[in-house]
């Protein structure tokens, strides 16, 4: 199965925007942060089309997220995923002594998961953090 | 006919642009209508009610149960009371008066009190503190800036109506709104993607070859107009963004390498000579033109993002951004701004400096303040293992930490006080639900300039909820009564 290394990126969207104001419960929430854009020609070289289930898995963690084609190109081997439940699980913690975890730039891998379920933030969140 | 019932000059609480000239058409209580917001303000105003709890909620055998406001805030007292290293977090998405109640909390529990500029401009606090800044109002930046750019920063997404409001597609006093231009210039755009297509497609058919780019992609100079007196705008980020297809110039800089290309500009500011093709991906060509666009400029300003301080570097890039703009001084006029997210973040750092004397990640678990980003920092005490309570306002941590972080924070007794149903609250022990400042409550925030707005109360919260400064008070009330018990024992 065809694998990339990437630089992953996670910031805002004006729809995540939107999702989060309007509940981090909708679908509308999930649909919008629960992604991530990559390159067409990235997603060629992976096999992967829009809307498909990717895997990200960084040195903290690995997360399925949908892929979808990023509309402003090229940016071969960077990812973008929005802030979220769902990046956060694999971002970098390192704060270099700054109080500000590393959230842009992070070494990762993109491989194809068309298998796998893109975690609702429930289940997500009893994935990877029970509350006893 | 009977006209709406509208309610004008509403200051939005969602981004740091802090918008108020929101137009709010409210009928029996609820909005109706929203003019003037950009979507994410829209999506606020209009969805506020959606995805709420109505009562306050307490964790009873793994599950999160409705009880009363009393016992909700008497059980947050006890944790609190009794812990010995409580963080008490968020405060960006609330008002200045209910900050100003949780410092008083920080202080009767000996905690440590962090507001989420922690993991946004944390970096940019400690570079000013550092070096200083030159910076304005936006008032001033609308009505004067020729040069406008955004570097790390995506207000399309992030400030939806920056650019409209205080920049470069507003019409000020003495600078006129590039609107018109950026018009034609998108219609020249498009008409040049659609023959790129037709002459793609008679490609395809062995008509006519391809072209690979444009000339301008091609060209290692900036477009000549750049340097005309006129309004522009230039964004510098690792991708490409919607509003760098707003800009007059997009540069696109290589991962982690902002650091790099500040400090070239830097070198080429003093006339420097470069011993390389390249910097962080951009052609020294390029940044030798964009020095001279920077220092031919009257009124320059430099809005950056979490882009510089989220990176590689993280507050060196903005030591570089900071000395840059101090060094383009000795040329002419240039300004600097941290393009701050939430609402009122910049409110936390104000309240947190006039009442501690320090602007987040205070510390006072000793008695007094103490201020160390890296060690007095939530996500550091947090990655860590160190605290042993939390109390979180107006924030939603378990959404935006890293794992780490996340899973010392829920694995501790947990209070959250949010009008919303959030990741964290999911996870909490007890739930406040309260009413939204800037809709059902009035109070005060500060935009990223520093200027403080009103926030209106435009419709009534349901029965019962509170507002987050009335919770606080409550539970700080009833801290003071059990530590006075204590005391008295």
């Amino acid at each position: 199965m065809p694998k990339l290394k990437v630089s992953l990126l996670t910031g805002r969207t004006i729809r995540q925007g939107q999702g989060k104001e309007y509940g981090k419960l909708s679908e509308r929430y999930w649909k919008s942060v629960a992604v991530c854009e990559i390159d067409p020609e990235d997603m060629k070289y992976l096999g992967v089309k829009d809307n498909q289930s990717v895997k990200i898995t960084t040195d903290y963690g690995s997360v399925v997220v949908r892929a979808v084609k990023s509309l402003r190109t090229p940016h071969r081997g960077a990812v973008f995923v929005p802030y979220g439940p769902w990046a956060s699980v694999i971002v970098n913690p390192e704060t270099h002594g700054t109080g500000m975890p590393s959230f842009k730039g992070i070494e990762a891998i993109v491989e194809p998961a068309s298998d796998e379920q893109v975690l609702h933030l429930q289940e997500l969140l009893r994935q990877h953090y029970k509350k006893e | 006919m009977t006209s709406m019932p509208v309610i004008s000059n509403v200051t939005c609480p969602v981004c740091g642009s802090l918008c108020d000239d929101i137009e709010l058409v409210v009928e029996k209580n609820v909005i109706t209508k929203v003019k003037n917001a950009c979507g994410v303000g829209e999506s606020k105003f209009l969805g506020y009610s959606t995805h709420r709890p109505l009562k306050p909620l307490i964790r009873k055998n793994g599950e999160l149960v409705e009880t009363s406001l009393t016992e909700a805030v008497k059980k947050s007292a006890e944790i609190l009371a009794n812990s010995t290293y409580p963080i008490l977090y968020g405060w960006s998405n609330t008002s200045c008066e209910a900050i100003r109640v949780g410092v008083e909390l920080a202080e009767e529990v000996g905690g440590v009190i962090d507001n989420t500029s922690t993991v946004c401009h944390g970096p940019s606090v400690l570079s000013i503190q550092d070096i200083g800044f030159s910076t304005c109002t936006l008032g001033q930046v609308r009505h004067r800036a020729d040069l406008v750019i955004y570097w790390g920063s995506n207000p399309w997404s992030a400030h939806p109506r920056h650019i409209e409001r205080y920049t470069n597609f507003t019409e000020g006093r003495f600078r006129s709104s590039t609107w018109n231009r950026y018009i034609s210039t998108l219609g020249a755009y498009r008409t040049r993607q659609r023959m790129q297509r037709a002459a793609k497609l008679a490609g395809e058919i062995g008509q006519m070859p391809v072209p690979e780019s444009t000339a301008s992609e091609k060209n290692e100079h900036l477009p000549p107009a750049l340097l005309q007196k006129q309004r522009k705008m230039i964004v510098v980020d690792v991708r490409r963004t919607r509003t760098a297809d707003i800009a007059d110039y997009f540069l696109q800089v290589e991962p982690n390498k902002d650091y790099e290309l500040l400090q070239a500009l830097r070198a080429l500011i003093r006339n420097e000579e470069l011993d390389v093709d390249a910097v962080a991906g951009v052609p020294i060509e390029i940044l030798e033109d964009l020095v001279d666009v920077m220092i031919s400029s009257e009124f320059g300003v430099l809005f950056f993002g979490v882009g510089l301080t989220m990176s590689a570097g993280k507050l060196r890039n903005i030591d570089a951004a900071l000395s840059l703009t101090r060094d383009l001084n000795q040329f002419t006029k240039f300004l600097i701004m941290p393009m701050r997210g939430h609402y009122n973040v910049t409110g936390a750092n104000i309240v947190s400096t006039w009442q501690t004397g320090y602007p987040y990640a205070v510390d006072i678990s000793h008695g007094y303040p103490r201020y160390n980003p890296g060690e007095t920092s939530v996500t550091d005490i947090l990655t860590r293992g160190e605290a042993d309570a939390a109390l979180i306002v107006a924030s939603d941590p378990v959404a935006h930490f890293p794992k780490g972080a996340v899973e010392n924070l829920v694995k501790n007794p947990l209070i959250v006080i949010d009008p919303e149903t959030t990741a964290t609250s999911l996870m909490a022990d007890v739930v406040f639900p309260s009413a939204i400042s800037g809709i059902e409550v009035e109070g005060t925030a500060y935009r990223m300039d520093m200027v403080p707005l009103p926030l209106k109360k435009v419709v009534k919260p349901s029965k019962d909820i509170l507002s987050d400064q009335q919770i606080l008070q409550r539970i700080l009330r009833e801290v003071r009564r059990l530590k006075k018990e204590e005391r008295e024992a």
